[in-house]
């Protein structure tokens, strides 16, 4: 029978594999859990989740699926939605609450079952119907101390089911580009050296030294291996950026632990006499991009994140930055950039279809020579299998 | 054999069923959860509890697969090949066992931690894949097979650093170790402080819980911490009338930096008390 709870897990987008659905019947056939739903629960997700920001998405999974199955009475019962919908709240205070009857389980699908055959209309704050906000023990957004809930939010903690309170809600996303998969597509982009202290055995060498000291030990240690890259990353920030700032963050994270030559500057929009490196202080702590130009050598790859949306006058005009009045244009600073450092991308996290309606996109595109790619794993990829040449 | 908490160590019944299927079924379990949860804690306690030894690998950015296997010394053989030492001969000397050997060799079930693996390099789950399928492993240098002699009760400790590969994850158990709600927290506390005083075990959680609510915080206080600061309150027999100021002037509770561990967070409290105060 649990053939169809898989399936359902697996319609539901969930990653679950067959390994791991053999070993949650063989959990099952060794007696691991008893026979509680409850406990069928936690293990069920200790075998096929690997993950707790899919936990939301499993408690949802697992609700609709053993709604059926719950074995409580009269569960058959279709309960309208507008019975259920957030109407009154009332605030007992805790004696009000201490006063209301501790219904026992048994006692409370009892009630239920009288209360489903008995109610027909929408009910809202009373004590006694299925509803909202009141402090009978069905429904939701009420105070019973031991009630069961239907639907909608947890707001007294009490409800008896674990998995209609998904509680593991704001850990859900649905990132494509996780972080794993961003080093990865960066792994492209090695160029292994050996620098620094000697503390690995050279064995070919260690050999052919002893020989030629004729048998005499002559040991030989070098440098492990490094990616010896240098990465220059240019950061847009703020404005359009803002709805970027996720993947922007991880493709950040992920870079700082693949590269140990790895610089990051900001800018917004646009690249002027002026980076900054961090956000709180930019109008403090600039730095001077002549500086920069100077400082890192042309075996930097230059590595642009930006949406490269904002208004021509800000590439093409003096005076056209958003930040301060700039003197020479941003396309005159890009330009600059990209002759000290020639091997530069720029990774655009704007869909690529999109490309061709936003003017500064393909002006941007034209001054970087066409390196402009999607942030996406596959543009990443492309990006950094050009700047690996 | 079955886990059900220990004296020390309070173990929420998910918990204590995740174990007991990773047991039963001689499978790995992964653990996540905030810092502080006691993660690592875990492995102690359920090699405690079952009577087992433990054996502890504790994962450093530099820490390669193979080092939990075995090591060849290969300098020290070469060094010992010019003094003309016997022992050369046999390569079987220069060959230092890791944690999974010790742990494969032991004659008794054991439990064995592998502490937080996210720390080293994302290949590094995928290098020990078969090791922790099999239990088995082959020592190249003396062409030997080692076997686990019964298979170790194995956990594996992650903070999210980084995303862990799907194969590796296929072979384990998982389980998140949520953040403990109120009465889980009382039950920690009585037992790491039995003698605690009722009142200021209940003004030290609320002002702990309100804590851990406040926005914005870079590290919330966790469990450890709070366990910290209840010691310090102790030791300075602080009264609990003091950590009830809510509508007294001094509003930062005394000792919090035992809670709070980055200067920025202290900041961001005091000025919220600060405005809090503004607004009365």
């Amino acid at each position: 029978m649990l053939i169809d709870f898989f399936l359902h897990l697996k319609a539901s987008k969930l990653p679950v594999s067959t390994k791991e659905f053999l070993v949650l019947l063989e959990a099952l056939r060794e007696h691991v859990v008893e026979h509680s739903l409850d406990d069928f629960y936690v293990l069920s997700r200790a075998t096929l989740i690997k993950d707790e920001t899919h936990f939301d998405k499993f408690d949802r999974a697992f609700g609709e699926y053993f709604k059926g199955v719950e074995a409580l009475p009269g569960m058959d019962v279709l309960i309208p939605e507008d019975w259920l919908r957030d109407a009154v709240k009332k605030h007992l205070t805790d004696a009000e609450r201490a006063k209301l009857e501790k219904y026992g389980w048994d006692k409370l699908m009892e009630t239920l079952k009288e209360r489903l055959a008995e109610q027909k209309e929408r009910h809202s704050g009373g004590s006694k119907w299925i509803g909202t906000g009141g402090t009978s023990p069905f429904g939701h957004g009420g105070t019973h101390p031991e009630g069961i809930r239907f639907g909608g939010k947890s707001e007294h903690r009490s409800a008896v089911k674990v998995w209609a309170k998904r509680e593991f809600r704001n850990l859900d996303d649905n990132v494509e580009l996780g972080t794993r998969n961003i080093k990865i597509a960066l792994r492209r982009l090695r160029h292994f050296a050996r620098q620094g202290a000697a503390d690995e055995l050279d064995l070919a060498g260690t050999i052919a030294g002893t020989a030629r000291n004729a048998g005499w030990l002559d040991l030989h240690m070098r440098p492990e291996r490094h990616n010896a890259v240098k990465v220059l990353l240019f950061l847009d920030i703020g404005g359009s950026m803002d709805d970027h700032i996720r993947v922007c963050e991880e493709l950040f994270s992920a870079c700082r632990s693949e590269f140990k030559h790895l610089e990051h500057y900001y800018f917004h929009n646009c690249v002027y006499e002026y980076v900054w490196k961090d956000n709180a202080r930019r109008h403090n702590n600039r730095i001077p991009l002549h500086d920069l130009l100077h400082k890192y050598g042309n075996d930097y790859k230059l590595i642009f994140v930006g949406d490269a949306t904002m208004s021509p006058y800000e590439i093409l005009q003096p005076g056209g930055s958003i930040e301060y009045n700039n003197s020479e244009p941003g396309a005159t600073w890009l330009r600059r950039l990209t002759d000290t450092w020639p091997h530069a991308i720029w990774l655009n996290p704007e869909p690529e279809q999109s490309w061709p309606y936003r003017q500064t996109i393909s002006m941007i595109h034209n001054l970087m020579g066409g390196r402009m790619f999607p942030l996406t794993l596959d543009g990443l990829a492309r990006g950094m299998r050009l700047l690996s040449k | 054999m079955r886990f059900e908490g220990s004296e020390q160590y309070v173990a929420t019944r998910d918990l204590t069923l995740a174990v007991n299927a990773a047991i039963t079924l001689q499978r790995p379990l992964l653990i996540k959860g905030e810092p502080g949860t006691g993660k690592t804690m875990l492995a102690e306690e359920v090699a405690g509890a079952l009577g087992l030894p433990l054996f502890q690998w504790h994962v450093k950015s530099t820490t390669k697969a193979q080092q939990g296997l075995y090591e060849y010394d290969a300098v020290s053989r070469l060094r010992d090949s010019q003094l003309g030492e016997a022992k050369v001969a046999d390569i079987g000397n220069y060959i230092v066992k890791g944690v999974l050997w010790e742990a494969f060799n032991c004659e008794t079930p054991s439990v064995v931690l592998i502490d937080e693996i996210d720390k080293a390099d994302i290949e590094f789950p995928n290098d020990l894949l078969r090791e922790l399928d099999r239990m088995e492993f082959y020592v190249y240098e003396t062409r030997q097979l080692v076997k686990a002699r019964h298979r170790p009760i194995l956990f594996i400790t992650s903070n999210n650093e980084k995303e862990l590969p799907d194969a590796f994850l296929r072979r384990c158990f998982f389980h998140y170790i949520k953040f403990p709600d109120k009465e889980t927290m009382v039950k920690i506390v009585d037992v790491h402080f039995p003698g605690l005083k009722k009142n200021l075990l209940r003004e030290a959680l609320e002002v702990f819980f309100e804590l851990r609510e406040i926005p914005g915080l870079k590290k919330k206080p966790s469990t450890s911490e709070l366990l910290d600061w209840l010691k310090l309150l102790l030791a300075e027999d602080i009264p609990p009338e003091a950590l009830r100021s809510k509508d007294q002037k001094a509003a930062i509770p005394p000792l919090h930096g035992a809670l709070l561990k980055n200067e920025q967070d202290v900041h961001l409290f005091e000025r919220l008390i600060f405005m809090a105060r503004q607004n009365r």
